[in-house]
């Protein structure tokens, strides 16, 4: 046994040990903290199976917005009146049983895979060269499945009109309530006023980089979320009014931009969602550095919430 | 001279380790929470600062090693001011109860 | 050496894990948040020992990643805790 089969055994039995503390544990907010620890401890096994892309999308996610939306969420549910009676056994149990039905049917597939599995990456990796990338997970996400990762990012809008379309119809057009307490710490304020610029050039910098090394849109914009979140935090911006015009335009541009661009594929490329030869990457960069702008508009949306008037002032 | 560095890293990684120990001995074995907080932050941030000098010498160009001093100077920031902002909210929280 | 770092990074990683038995016991949630603060720490100590053994491109950007965020999850417990407001 190798040095490195020992550490991913033991990093194994960890994620598992957390994971199921997570599912058992009684208070929500130990739930939450274990599922923070989750996914920090996911990021390094990602980087354990040479994924660093997944991983800084787990580090970003799991570790930034994930963990900013549970505890805020747990302890906006904590100030509410509780209910009489939680959910009954019957509902439970269904709930554990759809859970365990899906966990059942993911562990199937993998346990009858063939051997080798099949795998399309050198077929991704011999096509490179023809988007002008070099990381191939990029090529993958913008290029030879364009349609796929357009649809996830208006599926992204359309999360944020989910929780918008619990706003009270008084509050419509509103601002979310503030992330912050309305005097905040000096420390917070502080921390808010460096970690900001930095985290901006690095949230960049990671977008830029990704089409050769890994990094990406995602993450890069994730990181960029992360940022707006601590700024609000710190009260030193405030959620911005649901109504506005330019923030519906940034939460669009990235689904809109990649649409037109798709769509304009058989005029100038032969087919729909298709580049064309010669001017593939920067065309791809510039649909990312939209994407990246509405991903950095909608996940501080999600965390901040629905408008219910206590964002006037 | 190589020698030399590796055994400069070794040892710098070493005492890494040994604070990460230190700290979480600490974490569990302290009675409340304000002195774990304590032992906690300085643990941690000196834990990491020695792993990153331990591999200073090691990084490939002058521009990686600038990022390894960035990122342990971010985790300072945010560790020293987490501390700040907890230690505050326990103060708080124990004067009202 | 690099066998040295790599045993150097799993024993930082096992280190802070045991630190995880503070998420169970508490007794208070500043105990388990303080636990996954450490957590963070030492992950970005292991990943930064892991990309110098393995030379795998793009670890050290995930730690930096994990360095700018990791403190997010405790900001946001201190900032959204009820009496935050009340001095």
């Amino acid at each position: 046994m190798t040095v490195f089969d020992a550490l991913d055994l033991a990093i194994a039995a960890l994620v598992l040990g957390v994971a199921a503390w997570t599912i058992a544990a009684r208070e929500m907010f130990s739930a939450v903290v274990g599922y923070v620890a989750y996914g920090l401890l996911l990021a390094i096994v990602w980087v354990r199976l040479y994924a660093p892309d997944v991983a800084l999308t787990e580090a970003a996610i799991g570790g930034g917005v994930t963990g900013v939306l549970l505890v805020v969420a747990s302890k906006r549910l904590g100030r509410l009146p509780q209910p009489e009676a939680g959910p009954g056994l019957g509902l439970k149990l269904a709930a554990a049983g759809l859970a365990a039905l899906v966990a059942g049917l993911i562990a199937a597939a993998l346990l009858y895979l063939p051997d080798p599995a099949p795998s399309l990456a050198p077929e991704a990796d011999r096509h490179l060269a023809q988007t002008g990338l070099g990381n191939a997970v990029t090529a993958v996400l913008i290029a030879y499945r364009s349609f796929d990762t357009m649809l996830e990012k208006v599926v992204l809008v359309l999360a944020v009109v989910g929780v918008w379309s619990v706003a009270p119809d008084r509050f419509w057009g509103g601002r979310p309530a503030p992330l912050g307490p309305a005097s905040p710490d000096p420390a917070l304020v502080f921390l808010a006023r460096v970690l900001a610029p930095v985290g901006l050039v690095i949230g960049v910098q990671i977008f830029w980089v990704g089409a050769d090394e890994p990094g990406g849109a995602f993450q890069g914009g994730a990181i960029l979320a992360a940022m707006a979140m601590i700024v609000m935090m710190a009260r030193l911006m405030r959620p911005p009014r649901i109504g506005s015009r330019r923030l519906r335009l940034a939460l669009i541009a990235g689904p809109a931009v990649f649409l037109v661009v798709g769509l304009a594929g058989p005029l100038i490329a032969g087919s729909f969602f298709a580049y064309p030869a010669g001017f593939a990457k920067p065309l791809i960069l510039f649909i990312e550095a939209f994407m990246v702008l509405s991903i950095a508009a909608t996940l501080p949306l999600l965390v901040a919430g629905p408008p219910n008037g206590e964002g006037e002032p | 001279m190589s020698a030399a560095l590796d055994v400069f890293s070794l040892l710098a990684i070493g005492a890494g380790v040994f604070f990460f120990v230190a700290g979480t001995v600490a974490l569990v074995r302290f009675p409340d929470s304000l002195s774990r907080l304590h032992a906690l932050t300085k643990a941690d941030n000196l834990g990491l600062g020695l792993v990153v000098i331990g591999l200073l010498p090691r990084a490939g160009s002058p521009l990686a090693a600038l990022k390894l001093v960035v990122l342990w100077a971010l985790v300072q920031v945010s560790s020293a001011t987490v501390a700040q902002l907890i230690g505050g909210a326990l103060r708080r929280r124990d004067a009202e109860t | 050496m690099t066998d040295a770092l790599l045993v150097a990074a799993g024993a930082i990683l096992l280190t802070v894990a045991v630190g995880l038995v503070r998420v169970l016991y508490g007794p208070r949630e500043v105990d388990r948040m303080m636990a996954v603060q450490l957590l963070g720490t030492g992950g970005v100590a292991a990943l930064l020992l892991a990309a110098a053994a393995t030379e795998v491109a793009g670890v050290e950007n995930v730690a930096l990643g994990l360095a700018l965020l990791s403190s997010f999850a405790s900001v946001a417990f201190v900032v959204a805790s009820p009496r935050a407001d009340r001095r």
